[in-house]
């Protein structure tokens, strides 16, 4: 492996890393160590203390400093005559465009978002230079090795959708903590801490919806009159107490559940603080955003350990009066975020208080702060197995090693005797709008949608583009850059604001829109389709594109949502502003992730009766250097070397 | 498990790692005693796994002065003469390891594996050796299944592109979720020299041929009086011939141990860094198991090659 050959091909390679995190550092040192001369690492990100427990490049002095440079330093210190250049930026920057990416001889990612696998991606197809992924959650990871033309991209398989809870379950309905969590983060939180202008479903509607609207219009307001632990009090019983009264007035919805018990603060926290002083005394001393906690004042320590009913009333009434008076110049402008650690504390009492009142079972705040914060589980070793992975594909993909690329899985649980498991690339997909030139489809109501509403709802949600042109025919009726002058800017933002029908050239059924990303390289073709009526809950983008393919996480919630009868409103609201964004990994949950590990819990279940079909299969391996092939179905078939050759 | 609460600081710092074993596996790692003995590639990668997920303590053992060859896949060894001269490979990881988690203690012996005895091991729970003889795993193996207190046992080693790890747990117990139960488990675990010891006949099918490889590699570098990793190609032939002469004893077909395997073990001893890192993760990985009681361990042997790219599980016990 550590021939001459291999080291000159190692020496002449100039590398891009995408990513200085998890396995971000480990790469950077197994590259370095391995011979490579000449790094180019990316990575916007600053240094953590949640970090240092496995991104070993970084000390506690560096905590908020470029994780790029800082990983640069570090290995130059035990490799100093390689040459590696840090850029602490996005890799979505206009400088990082295709010329920058044709000077490389391979790119390795080490991301933790699908936004900018999927812009790299691209870049990589658009410069035709070898792309080799990677990612991982707790004890499992995967590398793959995406090459033009000859293995599949990064996009030809579907990708899992952030995943969503319909409305009513959040507000009205809840059956799991998480549901609370949800509830108390996008709603409540919002609600008193964040712009008060946008649409809030904090509400239940009652069966007398005048009444009920009237009571929401100032019961968040801080009153003239009122003291802010009066005012904590008043929103307390509003949304534990009154809130679930008139939820129970809708008893068609309590049929086939537990009906919920309101809940007011007298009852609990019997009378209402006297004196906050010393408290207050001992806050004051610290003005540092970090150091505000509810728990510090309360006198609380343990964040494994779950808060009782009362625990967690204190926690919210405090919570808000600490925002109230020690963070008043946030207040109407602040959104969740898991590492401000009032905001924290106030999701998971909220979320507590509503879970004790629905009978579900409460959770301890760091329980919390990980399903709110949707944070991925890492430990430093599998990023270090994946890293080893990452080099030894790389070096077959500079050796142009067509037939020895693998995308390799790292099990939590042997298959077929395998913790580590090579399994041959799959040829790229033929209808993939990303790597083939399949034109897409789009059902939408032309005399009623918007050109924003393509725009926003297709083009940058659906298909990933950052920078977007999009023309019909040779006339151009959009597009994003910092060279336009302003008759145009003012031209498209004027466009933006029309009916696709009613454009200077109308978008109508049969039109074929062609919409390109010139940073990412990327067109693609839609065929329109005018379509006069969608179904609110089905189709809650009021357009449905066709050829591009997205798989939801929870097979399992569907059944969830149709229990929603109580409520008439039923669009998906997004569980969390960032359920892509993981710390380190979010591929593993992909298409082929889940059949592999549909495939090999199979193999494992070795008691199970009707699993005889994978055993049989097992069974018949014979040759020592079989090779794992994942067919349509996602069954394992071996010594069918069909896919590259 | 014993009513001790992690610190706020260890919480913070443990944060992500705490999402993946829980917070009494994280207790159980910070009063783990770890020695390790030969630090080369693979261990240099296994201390960094385990000083950073926080156990307890970490003791060094390698009295080598730094040599070109130490440094080659060994991130721990600052490659400035004026700062490594005169200092043991030990010492200077053990400067660059405390540097990584300023909560483990990280120490050096200065003693010889082969003098350790039974009141010193006994004060460790898990023992980690690497580059040494046959007879020196032997003997340290058999040592710690001679203590009242069980040890968990492990051998790594890596040559060219591939990588071994030996296991023993002695009779070990440990706790599996099954849905969404917890069900206690146990194994058996052979030592070194019984595992070895199992005749090739009596083998599982298909076992890795990296196994028998680097047993003929073994047997040839302790009949020579080699130091482990020290052959080249001109030891080839007088291989093959040990190969022909095991796999006749064994009634082996030979075909399991392909000549082109033996020849890369045999002419590139040294380390690769990506198998480093895959090995001593992996590696890292089990200790962790050990150490917390949660999850399958594996048993007992564990092989990678990079050029198939497999990792693979053998279980090679002497049948009762």
């Amino acid at each position: 492996m550590a021939s001459q050959q291999h080291l000159s091909t190692i020496k002449g390679a100039k590398v891009l890393m995408v990513g200085a995190g998890g396995i971000g550092c480990e790469l950077l040192k197994t590259l370095a160590l391995s011979g490579f001369q000449d790094i180019h690492i990316i990575d916007m990100d600053t240094i953590e203390v949640s970090n240092l427990n496995r991104q070993f490049l970084f000390r506690k002095s560096h905590v908020g400093q470029s994780k790029a440079k800082v990983a640069r330093d570090a290995v130059l210190r035990f490799r100093p005559h390689v040459s590696i250049t840090s850029y602490h930026a996005n890799v979505k920057n206009q400088e990082f465009n295709v010329d920058f990416f044709k000077q490389f001889s391979v790119v390795l990612n080490g991301l933790d978002n699908l936004d900018a696998r999927r812009h790299v991606n691209r870049l990589c197809l658009a410069a035709e230079i070898p792309l080799v992924e990677s990612g991982t959650t707790g004890f499992l990871g995967q590398v793959t090795v995406h090459v033009k033309g000859k293995t599949e991209c990064y996009e030809c398989q579907p990708k899992p959708a952030p995943k969503t809870y319909p409305v009513c379950t959040i507000t009205s309905t809840p059956s799991k903590f998480v549901h609370c969590i949800v509830w108390a983060k996008d709603l409540l939180f919002v609600k008193l801490f964040g712009d008060k202008n946008q649409e809030n479903d904090l509400n239940v509607r009652s069966s007398d919806p005048a009444s009920s609207s009237d009571h929401a219009e100032d019961v968040f307001e801080l009153k003239k009159d009122e003291t802010i632990e009066q005012y904590g009090r008043r929103v307390f019983d509003h949304v534990f107490g009154y809130n679930i009264e008139v939820a129970l007035s809708n008893e068609d919805t309590w049929k086939n559940r537990n009906k919920p018990r309101p809940i007011y603060i007298r009852d609990i926290l019997p009378e209402e603080p006297t004196n906050q002083n010393g408290n207050m005394d001992k806050i004051c001393a610290t003005d540092e955003q970090s150091l505000i906690s509810a728990m510090t004042s309360i006198g609380m320590k343990n964040p494994q350990e779950i808060w009782s009913l009362m625990e967690n009333s204190r926690i919210f009434t405090e919570a808000i009066v600490l925002f109230f008076t020690k963070r008043k110049k946030d207040v109407g402008n602040l959104s969740f975020d898991k590492d401000d650690q009032l905001a924290v504390e106030f999701v998971t009492a909220a979320a507590n208080i509503r879970a004790a009142s629905f009978g579900i079972p409460m959770h301890s705040l760091f329980e919390s702060k990980g399903i709110a914060g949707n944070i991925v589980h890492a430990v430093a070793t599998t990023n270090a197995i994946i890293a080893g992975l990452i080099v030894v594909e790389a070096i077959k993909v500079l050796q142009n090693d067509l037939n020895k690329y693998r995308m390799t899985y790292c099990l939590e649980h042997p298959s077929r005797k395998m913790l580590l498991m090579p399994v041959e690339p799959f040829e790229p997909n033929k209808s993939c709008y990303v790597c083939s030139e399949t034109p897409l489809s789009l059902e939408i109501n032309t005399s009623h949608a918007k050109l924003r509403d393509f725009v926003e709802k297709i083009v940058k949600a659906k298909l990933g583009m950052n920078f977007p042109l999009i023309m019909h025919g040779a006339s151009l009726l959009y597009e994003v850059g910092d060279d336009l002058d302003e008759d145009m800017v003012a031209n498209y933002a004027a466009n933006l604001e029309k009916v696709l029908s009613e454009l200077p050239s109308p978008v109508v059924s049969g039109t074929i829109l062609s919409v390109e990303d010139l940073q990412q390289e990327l067109s693609c073709s839609i065929n329109i389709k005018h379509r006069d009526e969608f179904d609110e809950e089905k189709e809650p983008d009021g357009m449905v594109l066709s050829g591009w393919q997205q798989t939801t996480l929870e097979k399992g919630d569907s059944s969830k949502t149709s229990l929603g009868n109580g409520e008439s409103t039923s669009k998906a609201l997004p569980s969390t502003t960032d359920a892509n964004k993981n710390d380190d990994a979010d591929i593993v949950a992909s298409g082929t992730k889940r059949k592999l590990e549909e495939a090999s819990s199979g193999v494992d279940a070795s008691s199970s009766a009707n699993e005889a079909n994978s055993l049989k299969k097992l069974e018949v391996l014979d040759d020592d250097n079989d090779l794992v092939v994942l067919d349509d179905d996602g069954d394992l078939v071996t010594n069918k070397k069909k896919r590259l050759q | 498990m014993d009513g001790e609460e992690l610190t706020e600081q260890e919480t913070q710092l443990y944060d992500r790692q705490i999402r993946v074993w829980g917070a009494d596996a994280q207790r159980r790692l910070s009063k783990a005693h770890v020695l390790v003995c030969g630090i080369k590639g693979a261990v240099a990668e296994f201390c960094k796994n385990i000083v950073l997920a926080g156990i307890g303590s970490l003791t060094l053992v390698d009295n080598r002065l730094v040599t070109e060859e130490a440094l080659s896949a060994n991130f721990l060894l600052p490659p400035d003469e004026g700062v490594f001269a005169g200092k043991t490979v030990a010492e200077l990881c053990c400067d660059s390891l405390k540097d990584f988690n300023p909560m483990v203690r990280v120490s050096v012996d200065r003693g010889e594996l082969s003098s350790f005895d039974e009141e010193f091991l006994k004060t460790f729970d898990v023992i980690v050796v690497s580059c040494c003889s046959l007879a020196e795993k032997k003997s340290v193996n058999e040592k710690c299944r001679n203590l009242p207190k069980r040890i968990s046992f492990y051998t790594v080693d890596c040559r060219d592109s591939c990588g071994e790890i030996f296991v023993d747990l002695q009779h070990y117990t440990y706790a599996k979720k099954k849905l969404e139960d917890t069900v206690e488990c146990q194994l058996s675990y052979p030592s070194f020299e019984e595992a070895i010891s199992v005749p090739w006949k009596a083998h599982p099918r298909r076992v890795s041929k990296l196994f028998y490889a680097l047993r003929v590699i073994e047997k040839f570098e302790e009949a020579e009086g080699r130091n482990p990793g020290e052959t080249t190609i001109s030891d080839l032939p007088r291989v093959l011939k040990l190969k022909k002469e095991l796999c006749e004893s064994q009634s082996l077909n030979e075909a399991h141990i392909p000549n082109a395997l033996l020849e890369r073990l045999v002419t590139n001893s040294k380390e690769f860094p990506p198998v480093c890192a895959i090995i001593g993760g992996i590696l890292g990985q089990e200790v962790i198991k050990a150490i917390s009681g949660k999850g399958d361990p594996l048993k007992n042997f564990f092989y990678f090659d990079a050029v198939d790219g497999k990792g693979v599980i053998e279980d090679i016990s002497s049948k009762p």
